[in-house]
């Protein structure tokens, strides 16, 4: 009995003492369920009209589930040979592009983190003015054709080789989680500088070499303008580079044939941007567990 | 053996050291004299004897630097030159032309119409999408439930997984001809042509910024997010003693907590500010929109790169990149003098 009136009385205190809170929290709620909303309802949009009669889509009837359901469009993908090519060659650049990275990334980030890096101030100073100045796009492509790299798929592995960006994000990574007893310790055994980085910097460094895995990962993914600058031949174009002719393609004219190849054309839009989509949207959830403050708040000293 | 005995030898250097330092504070100055001269001439020098295997670690990481960023700055001298695309930057054959590539590129009838189309892009993408992640995050940290919060977290970050390829083609899937948008207005009544967004000059900028924001502004919110999980909660409580509601404290208590973080986010993205990313303004360019949708860098690549104009091109390139270094210095500079933060 007690119990209850106590049970009462908290819940009428509770409700006192939040009345405009109350409100607040509504307000804060609708908002963000619209938000929400908004995110989901395109990408909701492009799944049910990919399974959708493609007339049915043409029409705009398709907008709140899909109409007479059909996996035509998938059935027409897996025709297309220069999707599958470049998924091949997508998978082929980033797996090797992002390898290149992280080599080229964690270590530079371990060096930048320790005081005593000899040139420390100056490699800081070499490295922050990227961030700001370049040469530009033209010259950028002149220094490239110069090295061999033009009409070379190879670029499409190495180019953007090192993000300044991220090595300050391993930097302050490492100053703030290696604990010092560790790296003593490890001095006292006698670890030498390569030692001490592969038996005790990188076993504890798992999550920030996960978030930059994945931070390069979806860049090679989604680049698909390299393949343009370069003058890359199109039969080791990456998938992004395939899908925007795709989805380029203005349909015109008329009669029945060309109005037969805009169904197949609209369809085979909306199923190859869900396949060209569904990797890295795997992905990420995998890796999201790594975003913690620890991982990116330090990026900002 | 050999390995251990290397290691050995390591430990014993390590030992003398800490003995020779030891020494040193023991009796002063005598050992001292020896390099009184240039005493932290001789600390480098020591310092890199004992350390110069970690410049190992970054030097890979820095000659590709100086290799794809130093270099290209050094070819920035084309913009100077009647350079023809396989020439080498500067060799026998440079033809110099002084100012001349600047000339063709400013005198060009276009030229205004190219910069306010930059600028404007640019400056209304600021406008909305600086504060829009600011304020998500302060939504978001007031939630209650910590379910909610991880579970809208994850939704708003993942827009920005999807590709720029794939995102300007949803664009125009929804907003194109014959797209959704256009379908659904036929049949409520509308222009039987549909309304072709994205054949007109002024719906450019709004789908711009706001395909831009749908993809981004949860993933810009994480920075923000972080900042405020520092935030004491006695802060809190005590504003709560006090009477404050939930939405009162999210001006005296969390924005003077996220405020440093904001200011510095601010100079990072006024330094990019003329950086809007030329390869989505091309994948969004078609013949109805060129009016406001031709800025800048999409200049530099079809004149200057496919048009094989390089040193124009390069010289595009450079005053863009010129007025973002002279903004980065401006907003400092003001930081610097209004907040008292600065980055430099």
């Amino acid at each position: 009995m007690e119990k209850q009136q106590l049970r009462t009385l908290k819940r009428q205190n509770k409700i006192k003492e939040s009345k405009t809170d109350y409100v607040y929290y509504v307000i804060c709620a609708i908002i963000l369920a619209l938000l929400a909303i908004i995110i989901i309802y395109p990408l909701y949009y492009i799944v049910i009209a990919s399974i959708s009669d493609p007339d049915a889509v043409m029409t705009g009837d398709v907008w709140l589930y899909p109409i007479k359901v059909t996996f035509s469009g998938y059935a027409a993908l897996f025709e297309r040979e220069d999707i599958w090519r470049g998924y091949f060659f997508t998978l082929l650049y980033t797996i090797l592009g992002t390898a290149f990275n992280i080599v080229l990334t964690i270590p530079a980030g371990w060096a930048l983190s320790r005081q005593y890096l000899p040139f420390r101030k100056l490699i800081m100073v070499l490295l922050i003015i990227t961030m700001f100045f370049g040469g530009g796009l033209v010259p950028y492509i002149i220094i490239c054709r110069a090295l061999g790299l033009y009409q070379n798929p190879l670029i499409l592995i190495i180019g953007g080789g090192v993000s300044v960006y991220n090595v300050f994000m391993c930097k302050s990574f490492f100053e703030s989680n290696v604990p010092k007893e560790v790296l003593e310790a490890g001095m006292i055994d006698g670890a030498g500088e390569v030692r001490t980085f592969f038996d005790l910097v990188l076993p504890i460094s798992k999550s920030i070499i996960s978030v930059m895995i994945l931070f390069y990962a979806v860049g090679h993914w989604n680049n698909y303008i390299d393949a343009y600058i370069f003058n890359i031949d199109s039969q080791f174009y990456p998938l992004q580079t395939v899908l925007n002719g795709l989805l380029d393609q203005t349909s015109g004219g008329e009669g029945d044939v060309i109005l037969e190849q805009m169904r197949a054309a609209t369809q085979i839009k909306f199923t190859s941007i869900i396949i060209a989509t569904v990797p890295i949207l795997v992905l990420y959830p995998m890796i999201e567990k790594h975003f913690g403050q620890g991982v990116l708040v330090g990026s900002f000293k | 053996m050999q390995n251990v005995t290397g290691e050995a030898a390591l430990q014993n250097e390590e030992t003398q050291r800490l003995i020779d330092e030891a020494y040193e504070q023991m009796d002063g100055n005598a050992d001292r004299k020896k390099d009184k001269k240039h005493p932290k001439w001789e600390q480098w020098k020591a310092n890199f004897k004992r350390h110069w295997w970690i410049l190992l670690f970054i030097l890979p990481a820095l000659i590709y630097v100086i290799i794809f960023c130093y270099l290209p700055m050094y070819g920035i001298l084309v913009a100077f030159q009647d350079y023809m695309p396989g020439d080498s930057v500067v060799g026998p054959d440079t033809i110099w032309v002084g100012w001349q590539n600047f000339e063709t590129f400013f005198s060009n009838p276009n030229f205004l119409d190219y910069f306010f189309n930059t600028f404007l892009l640019c400056v209304f993408g600021f406008l909305v999408g600086f504060p829009l992640p600011i304020i998500v995050a302060l939504l978001l940290n007031s939630l209650r439930s910590k379910k909610a919060k991880k579970g809208l977290q994850i939704l708003y970050y993942a827009p920005h997984f999807i590709s720029l390829v794939v995102m300007v083609g949803m664009l125009k899937l929804i907003f194109g001809s014959d797209g959704l948008l256009d379908q659904l207005s036929i049949k409520l009544g509308g222009d039987v042509n549909g309304l072709q967004l994205f054949l007109k000059p002024e719906a450019f900028r709004p789908l711009f910024i706001f395909s831009g924001n749908w993809q981004d502004f949860g993933w810009s919110a994480i920075i923000y997010l972080a900042a405020l999980s520092g935030v004491d909660p006695s802060l809190h409580e005590a504003a709560k003693m006090d009477g404050a509601s939930r939405f009162r404290r999210i001006f005296s208590v969390d924005l003077p907590a996220i405020l440093p973080t904001i200011i510095m986010m601010m100079i990072l993205s006024v330094g990019n500010l003329m950086n809007c990313g030329y390869e989505k303004v091309l994948l969004m360019q078609t013949g109805g929109n060129l009016e406001t949708s031709e800025i800048l860098s999409t200049y530099v690549y079809t004149f200057g790169l496919m048009g094989g104009q390089y040193g124009v091109g390069t010289a595009a390139g450079l005053f863009n990149s010129v007025i973002n270094v002279i903004l980065l210095v401006i907003a400092n500079f003001t930081s610097k003098k209004v907040a008292h933060s600065s980055m430099w």
